[in-house]
């Protein structure tokens, strides 16, 4: 069967058929969202909310996306440790001002730390390439 | 009365564009000030750090694109049906929520409060007045449009902008729901498929002005109705819709995201194709109009797709992505499309649009010429620069050696030196062409101000003349 592109009856089903496409692929992963079964963890999510309140992503990358001042900080947990990330925090660098954040600010970031550290390895030297251009991680 | 449609008086329509071009200068100006702190580590680390400047170039620059987008449909629209606009008062009510708010976001992030989120980001309540503003937009251009029969593609791709960028943005804003947020994968798979997509839409919006425009120089009217351009535009909205997986191969989601991402993004190699295929056409073309300073927008524009595309079907390939993920590569792939396209097809339109005014500005094709040649040749150098420290930053992310991040950030210092300097001529490129337009257009202005009768123009469009866009509005 050809798609004759020149009247409008055949473009609407072209059209029709893609946003039918679209719209079955969103809401099926709106409502099978990759992670399922998520544990509560209140500090995790309000150190989410003080990564954003203080823009962290401006300079930091998670998962490679992100600013390119700063290093990625998707496994910093596991790499560093929790001192590490709070006398980052604390003090700051030449580049990175010191943010002056509460005790608990503090202990919400590092809690978020911990949890993205847990959610995969960003590590693109623990993926390997198959002959076909895709990737697989070991 | 007759009244030209497209009259010299600073309607709110050409309003829209001229704000574009401001916040493009101070995009500019917030872009040499981050690339200078990576020159100078601390360099305004106390009152204007990098998590302020960066959002005040990213936000400054996306309202260029978006601001000189809507009045261009607009204008356009009004060219393409002959007629004026359903609601004036709708336009004017939807300049200012758009220009309240890029203000309001702009000082915010002075004041340091941000959105947080990668990219595009400002405050969650700032959302609310945009939002409103493009449905206004919608509301406005599908009543000026009258009917959706028999409509030329660029008609099609504008709907579709209108319609998709309402969509990914109200997507971009499920975070603020825990059942989105509350683990970085789900967020990060959600925010990227609606970013990948509102980027194709605002897009849409260009692209269709560019056919518009092309066929306007041409005179050809047989391109926007034919089969191809159909093609064209479906393998566009196809990508729009489903390419977005391509921005997050190494995230821990579902892999069929990624293979989606893949398969889809190499359907852009039909486009990449015509291209190369239509090389001659193009340069038979450009032999022809390259005195048209509209057109040479366009013809420098048709390098960078190609350029842009090139690369971005390459990374594109997963095992290709490995490599170049998280590296200055994918900051040249975005600045190759914002400046090298978006940027130099929506200069096309202001070009044409605003170039008519009562003012002639002597010596003006000289300059003309430097500044459009400096800020080619500048962007040029500018994108390989950042490929060249993209490339380095690769090899450290892949090597065993465990050189920390700052040494290898002073390896890249001779690279971020040679993009700062050509980011200052590229600037200084933009502004040769962008001053005399502006400072034309205000003067004559104020030269007419109440006296709408007595405008005369200095140099009639011939185009236009010949298209004959004129309204009966009694």
């Amino acid at each position: 069967m050809s798609i004759n592109l020149s009247n409008d009856r055949q473009r609407i089903s072209v059209l029709f058929f893609l946003l039918f496409s679209f719209l079955c692929y969103s809401f099926y992963l709106y409502y099978q969202l990759p992670v399922k079964n998520i544990p509560q963890n209140q500090e995790a999510d309000t150190g989410k909310l003080s990564w954003q309140k203080y823009n962290c992503n401006a300079c930091h990358q998670i998962y490679g996306l992100g600013g390119h001042l700063g290093p990625d900080l998707t496994n910093v947990y596991s790499k560093r440790g929790p001192d590490y990330i709070k006398a980052f925090l604390k003090n700051g660098t030449s580049i990175m001002p010191a943010f002056h954040l509460t005790e608990q600010e503090t202990k919400d970031l590092v809690s978020f730390l911990k949890n993205i550290d847990a959610s995969g390895n960003s590590d693109p030297k623990t993926f390997t390439s198959r002959y076909d251009g895709t990737i697989e991680q070991h | 009365m007759t009244e030209p449609l497209n009259s010299i008086k600073l309607n709110t329509s050409k309003l829209f564009i001229i704000s574009g071009l401001l916040l493009l200068i101070t995009g500019m100006l917030f872009g040499l000030t981050g690339a200078l702190q990576y020159l100078v580590p601390g360099f305004l680390k106390n009152h204007l750090s990098f998590e302020v400047i960066r959002p005040l170039h990213v936000s400054s620059v996306i309202f260029w694109i978006i601001f000189a987008a809507m009045g261009t449909v607009l204008i356009y629209l009004q060219q393409y049906t002959k007629r004026k606009l359903y609601s004036p008062l709708l336009l004017k009510v939807q300049y200012l929520l758009f220009a309240i708010s890029i203000c309001a976001i702009l000082i915010s992030y002075c004041a340091h409060l941000f959105g947080g989120r990668e990219y595009w980001e400002f405050h969650p309540a700032f959302a609310i007045p945009i939002a409103t503003g493009w449905i206004l937009f919608i509301i406005n251009f599908i009543k000026s449009l009258g009917g959706f029969r028999n409509q030329p593609v660029y008609i099609w791709m504008w709907l579709t902008g209108l319609a998709f960028f309402l969509f990914t943005f109200a997507e971009s804003y499920l975070w603020i729901f825990p059942y989105f947020r509350n683990n970085i994968v789900n967020d990060m798979t959600v925010q990227w498929k609606s970013y990948g997509s509102m980027v194709g839409s605002w897009n849409m919006l260009i692209y269709g002005s560019g056919i518009f425009l092309m066929e306007k120089i041409s005179g050809a009217k047989n391109y926007s109705r034919s089969p191809i351009a159909f093609a064209l535009y479906f393998i566009g909205l196809f990508n729009l819709m489903f390419n977005w997986g391509h921005h997050i191969y190494t995230l821990p989601t579902y892999p069929y995201i990624r293979h989606i991402g893949y398969a889809v993004s190499m359907t852009e190699l039909f486009i990449l194709g015509r291209i190369i295929w239509q090389w001659r056409s193009t340069l038979t073309t450009a032999q022809k109009l390259y005195h048209n300073r509209v057109y040479r927008f366009l013809l420098a524009a048709d390098i960078w797709i190609f350029l842009t595309l090139a690369l971005a079907i390459i990374m594109s390939v997963p095992a290709i992505n490995l490599y170049t993920h998280g590296t200055h590569i994918t900051v040249a792939h975005t600045m190759g499309a914002t400046i090298g396209i978006n940027s130099f097809l929506l200069l096309a339109f202001a070009f044409d649009i605003l170039q008519e005014t009562c003012f002639t500005s002597p010596g003006y094709s000289k300059w003309f010429n430097r500044g459009f040649i400096n800020t080619n040749i500048s962007l040029f150098v500018f994108w390989i620069c950042l490929i060249t420290a993209g490339i380095l930053k690769a090899k450290w992310q892949m090597a065993e050696t465990g050189i920390p991040f700052s040494s290898m950030m002073k390896q890249l210092r001779p690279y971020f030196m040679v993009f700062f300097i050509s980011g200052f001529i590229m600037a200084s490129g933009f502004i040769i062409l962008i001053y005399p337009l502006l400072k034309n257009q205000l003067l004559c202005y104020f030269k007419y101000l109440g006296k709408k009768d007595k405008i005369k123009y200095a140099e009639p469009n011939e185009y236009f003349a010949e298209l004959n866009l004129v309204k009966n509005s009694g």
